[in-house]
């Protein structure tokens, strides 16, 4: 009985192409207000570099052996895949599902729930790819990019913000209300902002730190492979990075929807 | 020739936890007609409409649309069905027009003909000139009026309209029922719920009267009103003397106080009452048409439902 359960939050969803319809209203949104929706993700990266990676730089010893600057831009570019795709499946996914409706309308289509869910999911992933690909092009009009590695970052950043995506919808499944967003932002979000290698080594942090940042903290690995492809470092350790992304996300991405139906049919 | 059955349900059942929203019930729609759902807030109207197109799973019972299985079939039954919600989900981040569109690429209906589909259906339901105003600046009889056009996208066999008048001044609720009429007389199968007993007198062929989860009748409009509260109605201002009175002259009829009213329900034909009135006078006495309001008091009782 327990196990059937346990199970049935891992149930696989049974999908098909109309998920793309989902994603369509979505892109759909987005394309009528794409001026205001490119400014932030624009100015934001500019701002960090001028005032951290120059400004804070100037007394800030090189990390992992790289300039600081240089060590922070690629930080940035994971960091936007994190913030815009957990955003877009939580606030912007509740507010659709919650005060908009627009789920119920949906699904009295031939689009199910679960390619509703699962069209916001790509459409987060796909922010994540819109918005850190913007950060990276700023990142390399400051010459910080030092590898045509980089090129791998805008598929990965797609991978990347799906998992943030699919672990943002839990929440949004289990959310009593809006305001209550506020935990996972600053308990969750916020942390691995500040912890994951972004804005000084890892290695800095004392090891119980760093085992919850590599163990707990999907931007600890988001941050790592960003670096290693900016500036060349390739490892065999990235295919851990890489692999813990690979594992996680299909879990997520199971979960989120199963709970997302548990909450909305009875 | 056999009348084709398009919704079939038996012994019916849904359950949220403990409480029993609808509860074993039978009901068949014919094709063609205009069948009406009546009830109080909380009868499960709603709940049933749901499960017929196929959002709400069922608890016990068997549900059929044009033969097939809600539980297994419910892409092929809502590729026919039609839904207009009470609550308004129409997309506010979208125009009139584009609101259409998007809707009908969940039907996989290809763009060339969504546009021309929803030209159609903006100007049958009169919105033709606000197709470029986003949804917001619609008035409320605007959106149900867009909404329903949104449920017409597919070309539904079957249109579902859940309250598809409540909140409406008269002259949208009027627009709306003669759209109503129009597209039954084309051919779409109506199901509407409704708590405005003209709304149902006007619309319907069958309803079927549900509270508290179960259907308590079902009838034609007419038929019902005739059987439950006869042809007339004698209303006279309360007094006990005139109550007495009245309990006298009329032995079978049923007599209900309705504030500072009384009301008198015969089975006796037309004509009693007016019999009585010209030999005696009573303070603010009229007569008037039995309705189905009254069959419905009669039968869900006048407690305030929350």
């Amino acid at each position: 009985m327990k196990i059937s359960r346990v199970a049935s939050y891992f149930r696989v969803p049974k999908l098909s192409y109309r998920v793309w319809k989902v994603w369509k209203r979505d892109q759909d949104v987005f394309m009528k207000t794409y001026k205001v929706n490119f400014i932030p993700s624009l100015v934001e990266p500019i701002l960090y570099l001028l005032g951290l990676g120059l400004g804070l730089g100037i007394f800030v010893q090189p990390q992992e052996g790289l300039p600081y600057i240089v060590f922070i831009a690629p930080a940035l570019v994971a960091t936007s895949m994190m913030y815009s795709s957990f955003f877009e499946c939580t606030y912007a996914s509740f507010v659709r599902m919650y005060y908009q409706k627009t789920f119920d309308a949906i699904i009295a289509t031939p689009v199910s729930l679960e390619e509703v869910i699962a069209g916001e999911l790509l459409w987060g992933a796909t922010k994540s790819l819109i918005n850190s690909t913007i950060v990276l092009s700023v990142i390399l009009l400051f010459g910080l990019v030092s590898s045509p590695f980089f090129l791998l970052i805008p598929p990965l950043s797609f991978l990347i913000g799906l998992l943030f995506s699919s672990i943002a919808m839990c929440f949004t499944a289990i959310t009593p209300n809006i305001d209550s967003f506020n935990y996972p932002s600053f308990l969750f979000i916020t942390p691995m902002f500040i912890l994951s290698g972004t804005f000084f080594s890892i290695t800095s942090l004392p090891v119980t730190a760093q085992i919850v940042a590599k163990v707990f903290f999907p931007l600890t690995h988001a941050v790592a492979l960003t670096r290693a492809l900016t500036v060349g470092r390739l490892s065999v350790t990235l295919l851990l990075d890489l692999s813990w992304f690979l594992v996680t996300t299909p879990f997520f991405f199971a979960l989120s929807m199963n709970l997302m139906k548990k909450r909305l049919i009875k | 020739m056999e009348p084709e059955v398009l919704i079939e349900a038996e012994n019916l059942t849904k359950k949220f936890g403990d409480l029993v929203a609808v509860d074993n019930i039978n009901f068949r729609v014919v094709k063609g007609e205009c069948f009406g759902f009546l009830g109080p807030n909380g009868a499960g109207k709603t709940t049933t409409m749901k499960m017929v197109h196929c959002v709400l799973p069922l608890t016990a019972g068997r549900l059929k649309v044009a033969g097939m299985d809600v539980t297994n079939q419910a892409r092929e039954i809502k590729k026919m069905i039609g839904v207009a919600p009470q609550e308004d989900n129409l997309d506010p981040d979208f125009t009139v027009l584009h609101n259409l569109i998007v809707y009908a690429r969940y039907f996989d209906i290809p763009n060339a003909e969504a546009l021309k589909q929803a030209d159609e259906l903006l100007r049958f339901m009169q919105l033709e000139e606000k197709q470029n105003v986003i949804i917001d600046q619609l008035s409320t009889g605007m959106k149900r009026r867009l909404i329903v056009a949104r449920a017409l996208i597919n070309k539904p066999q079957i249109l579902i309209l859940d309250e598809p008048t409540t909140g409406l001044d008269p002259q949208a609720r009027h627009l709306i029922w003669d759209k109503i009429r129009s597209l039954q007389k084309q051919g779409v199968t109506i199901v509407l719920t409704t708590h405005y007993m003209e709304e149902a007198a006007q619309l319907c062929d069958r309803t079927v009267i549900m509270d508290n989860g179960k259907i308590i009748e079902e009838g034609g409009p007419a038929d019902l009103i005739k059987k439950h509260v006869g042809e007339e109605v004698l209303e006279v201002a309360y007094d006990e003397e005139v109550m007495k009175f009245l309990r006298n002259a009329f032995p079978d009829a049923r007599l209900e106080v309705v504030s500072d009213r009384i009301q008198v329900f015969t089975h006796q034909p037309k004509g009693v009452f007016s019999e009585i009135l010209n030999k005696f006078s009573f303070k603010a006495a009229m007569i008037r048409d039995a309705n189905l309001e009254d069959v419905f008091l009669k039968l869900t009782g006048r407690r305030l439902r929350e």
